[in-house]
Parts: C-alpha cells; sequence; structure tokens
C-alpha cells in the first residue's frame, strides 16, 4: 500500500501551520500562498478543508504533460516532476483537474507535493491537531467507519 | 533590513489620499523590535500626546512583529497603536486571526494613519499595489457584512480589518475587528479609525517571510511547540473549552466580580462557564494563524429569544456581560457578544458599562425613565437591548457610548466606575489577586489584564503558585511581567502561549528569526524600554501619577463574600517598592539616568 498524507478535516482548526510548515522547507519563506498543501478557511460555515496532491494512481498531470517530465514512482507511488525535463509550459497545471499542481515563477518549473521527497512530511510534523497524518493505513476512513459501526452498536438492543 | 522584519512601512496620509512606502527605521527595529513596541515609538516621534485623540493630528498605526506570519509560537498577531479617546492614554490593542500575516506577506511591517480623509474610504493593498478606494457603499454596514462586500469588489482572499457603525459613530470603545471575530478590542481604536474616516483595510499577500537561520529556527519552533502542548493551560484548558474555561476557576477562587464588583462569587456561574458553552453553542474550535492552541470557539445561536453566529463570547466578555450585569443567561450574553463584534465595540467596556448603569439605578441615581425600561442587575433582554443601544448610539446608549467613567461622573457618581485611567477593569477583581491590583494600578492602558497578567501565578500557579493575597514579591513580578508582555506583543507572539513557554524560548525564536543577538537579559531591558516610552506618552498626555490607583471601592471596600472576604487592594503598601524598582522617583516620575539607560532621554 502507498504513504499518503491522510486528512481528517473534523480534526482541522485552521491554523495553516501545514501551509506554513511547507512554504518554509520548500519556498524558503513562510508563505501560505505559495505552499503545495492548501488549508482553506470558511469563516461563515466555521470549516476548515485542507487539501493536497494525493498521488493519483492515474495522473492527469503525468498524461498530459508532453515532455514525459512527470512519472509515478514504483516503490513510494509518489508522483514527481523532472525538473530537467520540465520545460514549464504548464499542460500538466491545466490538466489537473484539483489545482494541486503549480508552475513556480522562481523555479520556472511545475511544482507539485512530493511527500518531501523521502523525508517525513513538514506539513504532518507541524499540524497540532493531527488532522494530517502520514500512513500506508486509511485511519481516517477506519475511524469513520468505527463511529458508523459504534452508531448501529448504540442502537443495537440485547440479543 | 536583516531578516524577519520585512523592513517596510507603508505611510497613508488620508487627508492628502496618498500611499508612500518608506524604509523601516533599522536602528528603532532592533530597540523596539516591532508591533507594539515599534509603533509606539513611531507614535511617540510623530505624535504630540496633547493630541485630541479623535482630531486628525492623531496618528492611527497597524504593526506587525518580525515573528508575524511564521511558525513557532502563535505568531499571527498585530497591535494597533493610536492615542486613547476613552483614556486619553497610548493605546495598543492586539489582535490574530489572518490579517495580520497577510500583511507582512504583502510586504509591511507597519501602516502609519495620518490626518482624516474627507469621505469614507478603505484601503486596498494587493502586495506593491496600494489605493485608498470609496467606502461610501460600505459605511453604516456591520463587519462582517463589510468583509463579505469587500471580497466580493476586491479581491476574494483579501483578509480584511474594519471598524461597524460604533466605530463610524465614535462609540469611544470601538474596537477594529478583522477576520470577522477576531477584535483589536481595548481602547477605543475602532473611534479613532472612525474619525479618520477610514473603514477598512483589505490585504492580499502573495509574498512571505523570510528568516536569518532557518534551521535554528525551524528547531526552536518545534521546542516552543512542545511546550505549548504539554503545558496544562495552552495544552488542556484553553484547547479544549477556550478562555471561558477560567469562568468556574475565577468564580470558585473567589474573585469574579459580580454586580459591577459589589460581590466577588455569582451564582449563575456555572450556567455561563465554559463548559455550559460546550454544551450549548459551541460548533467548533479555531485557530489563529500559526497556532497550536486554537482557543477560538465558533458558536451558533438558534434559540427563541436570540438568533445568530459567530466566535465566543471569550471569558472576559462572558464576565463583562453576564456576572458584572448579573446576568446568567448565556444565550443573552452570546447574543450581546456578536452584537458588540457585528457593530464593532470592546465587549469588556461595554458589558461593565452597562453594569455600571445598573448600580446607578440601583442606587436611585438613575431612573427608568431616563433608560426607557427598568435596569435591573441580572435582566439579561435589557442589557442585550442596551448594547444595541450602543452600538447604535441611540437614546441613552449615547451616555453609555462614553464609558463608565464618563457616565458615573454624569451621574455624580464617578466612584461607581470600575476603572483605572478610565479603562474598566477586565475579569479579576484585584482585592483578591494582590499582584493584579498593582498591575492595574500602574499599566500604561488602565485596568488591563494583558499588560501583565498576574492571574497565571495567582491563580493557576503557572510557572510557579504565588499566594494571591501576599504582597512581598508583588512589585518585582509586576514588573517582570510587564516587560516580558511588551516584548510578546512586540515581536508578533500570542501572549497565551507565555503559560508555556519564557524569555529563553522567545529570545532563542527572535534572534533565529532577524539575526539579533540578544540574551534573555537584554530581552527584558527592551521590554523596560517600550514600558518607559509608553509612560513619558502619558505623562506628556497630563495622565500623572495620581492615576496610578484603583476605585475607592477596590481600596476601602472589603470583599463581602466567597473564599477572599474580607480583602481589599493594598496598593499603597505595593506601588512606592514597584517605583523603585523602575527606576522612578518617589513621585512615579521615571528619572533622567533612568531614561537615558534605555535609551530614551
Amino acid at each position: 500500500m502507498q504513504k499518503l498524507i491522510r486528512i481528517e478535516p473534523s480534526k482541522c482548526v485552521g491554523c495553516k501551520s501545514c501551509e506554513l510548515a511547507c512554504s518554509f522547507k520548500h519556498r524558503g519563506m513562510f508563505a501560505p500562498s505559495r505552499s503545495r498543501i492548501v488549508n482553506e478557511v470558511f469563516l461563515d460555515e466555521a470549516k476548515f478543508i485542507t487539501v493536497t496532491c494525493m498521488q493519483c494512481d492515474e495522473p492527469w498531470c503525468l498524461k498530459a504533460c508532453p515532455k514525459g517530465a512527470i512519472g509515478k514512482d514504483a516503490v513510494s507511488g509518489v508522483v514527481n516532476v523532472d525538473e530537467v525535463k520540465c520545460v514549464g509550459c504548464r499542460t500538466c497545471v491545466s490538466a489537473c483537474p484539483f489545482g494541486m499542481i503549480t508552475y513556480q515563477e522562481s523555479s520556472r518549473k511545475a511544482d507539485k507535493c512530493n511527500l518531501c521527497a523521502g523525508d517525513f512530511p513538514e506539513c504532518v510534523t507541524f499540524c497540532p491537531t493531527r488532522c494530517l497524518t502520514f500512513s500506508e493505513e486509511d485511519k481516517p476512513l477506519r475511524e469513520k467507519v468505527l463511529r458508523f459501526v459504534n452508531t448501529m452498536k448504540d442502537g443495537q438492543g440485547e440479543v | 533590513m536583516g531578516k524577519g522584519w520585512i523592513g517596510k512601512v507603508l505611510r497613508v496620509n488620508l487627508t492628502e489620499g496618498t500611499c508612500a512606502v518608506e524604509k523601516l527605521n533599522e536602528a528603532w527595529a532592533r530597540e523596539y523590535l516591532g508591533g507594539r513596541g515599534l509603533a509606539s515609538k513611531y507614535l511617540c516621534a510623530e505624535v504630540d500626546p496633547g493630541v485630541d485623540p479623535l482630531g486628525p493630528e492623531n496618528k492611527l498605526i497597524f504593526a506587525a512583529g518580525p515573528l508575524t506570519g511564521t511558525y513557532g509560537a502563535a505568531n499571527g498577531r498585530y497591535m494597533a497603536v493610536t492615542k486613547s479617546p476613552l483614556s486619553g492614554t497610548i493605546a495598543s490593542s492586539n489582535s490574530g486571526g489572518y490579517f495580520p500575516s497577510e500583511l507582512r506577506y504583502a510586504g509591511y511591517d507597519l501602516i502609519i494613519f495620518e490626518g482624516k480623509s474627507p469621505r469614507p474610504v478603505y484601503l486596498q493593498i494587493h502586495n506593491q499595489n496600494v489605493k485608498l478606494a470609496d467606502a461610501s457603499q460600505l459605511w453604516g454596514q456591520s463587519t462582517d457584512r463589510t468583509e463579505d462586500l469587500i471580497r466580493e469588489k476586491f479581491h476574494g482572499d483579501a483578509k480584511v480589518a474594519c471598524i461597524g457603525p460604533a466605530g463610524e459613530r465614535r462609540v469611544l470603545f470601538a474596537n477594529i475587528i478583522n477576520d470577522k471575530h477576531r477584535a483589536a478590542g481595548r481602547s477605543g481604536v475602532g473611534a479613532v479609525m472612525g474619525s479618520k474616516n477610514l473603514k477598512a483595510v483589505a490585504v492580499r499577500g502573495n509574498g512571505g517571510v523570510e528568516v536569518a537561520d532557518p534551521q535554528g529556527y525551524r528547531t526552536a519552533a518545534l521546542d516552543s511547540y512542545g511546550l505549548l502542548r504539554n503545558n496544562p493551560v495552552s495544552g488542556q484548558g484553553l484547547p479544549a473549552l477556550g478562555t471561558a474555561v477560567l469562568v468556574n476557576i475565577i468564580n470558585q477562587s473567589g474573585a469574579l466580580p459580580t454586580n459591577n464588583f459589589q460581590f466577588d462569587t455569582f451564582a449563575g456561574a456555572e450556567a455561563i462557564s465554559g463548559e455550559k458553552l460546550a454544551e450549548t453553542y459551541l460548533k467548533r474550535n479555531k485557530s489563529c494563524l500559526g497556532c497550536v492552541i486554537g482557543c477560538g470557539r465558533v458558536t451558533r445561536l438558534s434559540g427563541a429569544a436570540y438568533q445568530g453566529s459567530g466566535e465566543g463570547p471569550e471569558y472576559e466578555s462572558i464576565w463583562a456581560l453576564g456576572a458584572a450585569c448579573g446576568v446568567s443567561d448565556l444565550a443573552a450574553v452570546t447574543k450581546a457578544n456578536y452584537l458588540c463584534n457585528e457593530y464593532g465595540m470592546d465587549t469588556i467596556t461595554a458589558g461593565a458599562t452597562v453594569a455600571c448603569a445598573m448600580e446607578l439605578f440601583e442606587k436611585g441615581l438613575l431612573s427608568e425613565a431616563e433608560v426607557g425600561m427598568p435596569l435591573p442587575f441580572g435582566d439579561g433582554a435589557a442589557m442585550v437591548k442596551l448594547i444595541e443601544l450602543i452600538a447604535k448610539n441611540e437614546g441613552f446608549g449615547q451616555k453609555l457610548a462614553l464609558g463608565s467613567y464618563r457616565l458615573a461622573e454624569l451621574y455624580g457618581a464617578p466612584e461607581l466606575s470600575m476603572s483605572v485611567k478610565k479603562l474598566e477593569f477586565p475579569a479579576y477583581d484585584g482585592r483578591g489577586l494582590q499582584g493584579m491590583a498593582l498591575q492595574y494600578a500602574t499599566s500604561n492602558r488602565g485596568a488591563c489584564h494583558v499588560r501583565g497578567y498576574l492571574v497565571s501565578p495567582e491563580i493557576l500557579g503557572l510557572p510557579e503558585k504565588l499566594d494571591p493575597q501576599a504582597i512581598e514579591g508583588k512589585a518585582s513580578w509586576t514588573k517582570i511581567f510587564q516587560d516580558f508582555t511588551a516584548v510578546v506583543d512586540s515581536v508578533g507572539v500570542c501572549l497565551f502561549t507565555t503559560f508555556a513557554i519564557g524569555a529563553p524560548q522567545v529570545t532563542r525564536l527572535l534572534n533565529a528569526a532577524t539575526g539579533l543577538t540578544l540574551d534573555e537579559e537584554a530581552l527584558l531591558v527592551v521590554g523596560d524600554r517600550i514600558w518607559n516610552l509608553e509612560r513619558q506618552f502619558n505623562l506628556r498626555a497630563g495622565v500623572d501619577p495620581g492615576q496610578d490607583t484603583l476605585p475607592k471601592r477596590l481600596l476601602d471596600e472589603p470583599i463581602p463574600d466567597g473564599p477572599l472576604r474580607g480583602a481589599t487592594a493594598r496598593l499603597a503598601e505595593m506601588l512606592p517598592e514597584y517605583y523603585r524598582l523602575r527606576g522612578w522617583s518617589a513621585d512615579g516620575i521615571p528619572g533622567e539616568e533612568k531614561l537615558k539607560s534605555l535609551g530614551l532621554s
């Protein structure tokens, strides 16, 4: 199974620590608008949604790249941009339906989350509420299922 | 300019309608850091302390610190610094949320507003593109509606700080609200903004903040996080119940001022506690940018009597609109809190002023005819109604809009205003907490809890437990707390982190961010410098040391109830030692030698 950043939106408090940590590590500055991971705050609804690249099995960006600059690592499953091959044409930016690959003015290349390229993901390190975890097992999914079955269990009379 | 600071000041002349970028004064930045300290330095250098606070000669400074917009210790804060129309002292009101950091991402440490616009305007900042835009459509709108309208018109991702109708109408304790629910709350900074016809500041910033030693900064931040998470207040109490965790704690300690400080325990405390809020109106918890505590409470009211949604009420608001007025109806308190945020005014002074009116009514100094309704302690509906009248500056609300001191004076009983230097007390009775009594009396903006939160050692036992009734050593504790808080307020860090982190951690973060090489002692000297600078402003503004005192009730009337029964504030026994430790004369005047040692002469 692939190791991924797992996201549990109900645990998010909208602190943007993930964006701060990501931009500080990868851009050398605290710059939320340049972060690879996005923590969106909806003030009125009091909802906080975090999204990042989920390293698709069949990535749109990979398929769209005319230079073959995007590959999916067979072992880690990470979808990577080869900066040598990338010509900065932004085709991948158009292709990704989630907006999770961007064009960086500074490098003039495509840029996306690579799960910190083998380091432990910085956003997960700095997440204060464990809204973000990094695991092979989809624990948030298991927690959801458990909540559901516990509801069923509580409603069940003695047999 | 070194790292940490962006190195730029945006100067907006509202009279001329011009915006100009200038270099941050580097020497001042090293001596006053940023935020409260640095903005106070600019204010003192540019504004005559004798000015009319609501006149065009007064200036309003928005100031972030060198750590604002980074991680490490809840670093999302800014300060609104000006001369207060409520107290006549230097004002410095702090707020978090997302707006302060966005200001730095747009490329500015400070904005200085000067003059007065001939018509309502708001400031648009999109990185280097800055302009004053027409605000005629925004004038009269609530703070949350103003934000929505600005995002529709200017930029969908803009972060906004604005005033509501209370600021427009110069309610003397109007505040500045950012990100809909966060407030630069006290001292009437919103009235100053209103007097300048400045409705809002909207910022979109796509840049970032760099630090001098990235690896060192990251390590320092992780260490601070560890301390914050493992501390009982910042790691458990505040995340679980928000600031309202204090309602039951302070009530049980016997220091929860009730019915305008006539009592110190409140029978209805449980009904307005953080625990009760969590059971009833709480929707979820929320953080400011970069914060690992997350004390914000998003709430919704959907009962028959009151409806609405927003953030809070926070502890101080619950107290002011609740216990201070004898009100135990949490729905009424929550509604009044929403109204204060939407109209843009300080919940503490608003509630405390209603409480003062209630005592005037109780004592027969204020008639039902004058108020337009009976005003007994405990009447939640009357309290909500008055909050609305204040916000609209209508009817009897016009008198309340002046704050409790001017109100009580108007009815011949200034001693019934529970305030120092015309700023109302927050939610801890100084009779019960001697350190707080001294801090209230000497604070540079009047009766304020966030200039030196002695509640931490006196009640919560952090960093160590002090006997709240003892006076020995309190002068020294007060000075150290005041000086350290001045630093915290200047670097851009949230005061709530200081339950867990202290001078060593702040020094490390600051040095790693800026490249400064301060030690802890030098950091506290910066705090002392800021404190003395503010003191000088106040003295020149005519706020004489005779005002370093407390209301008669706290000095002479013993607490009649609860565990601290019989206590009075023993200010006279502590004040001389405090002046001595500050290096001031016996009359409370900073001497030439002291000022010289701080580079202030």
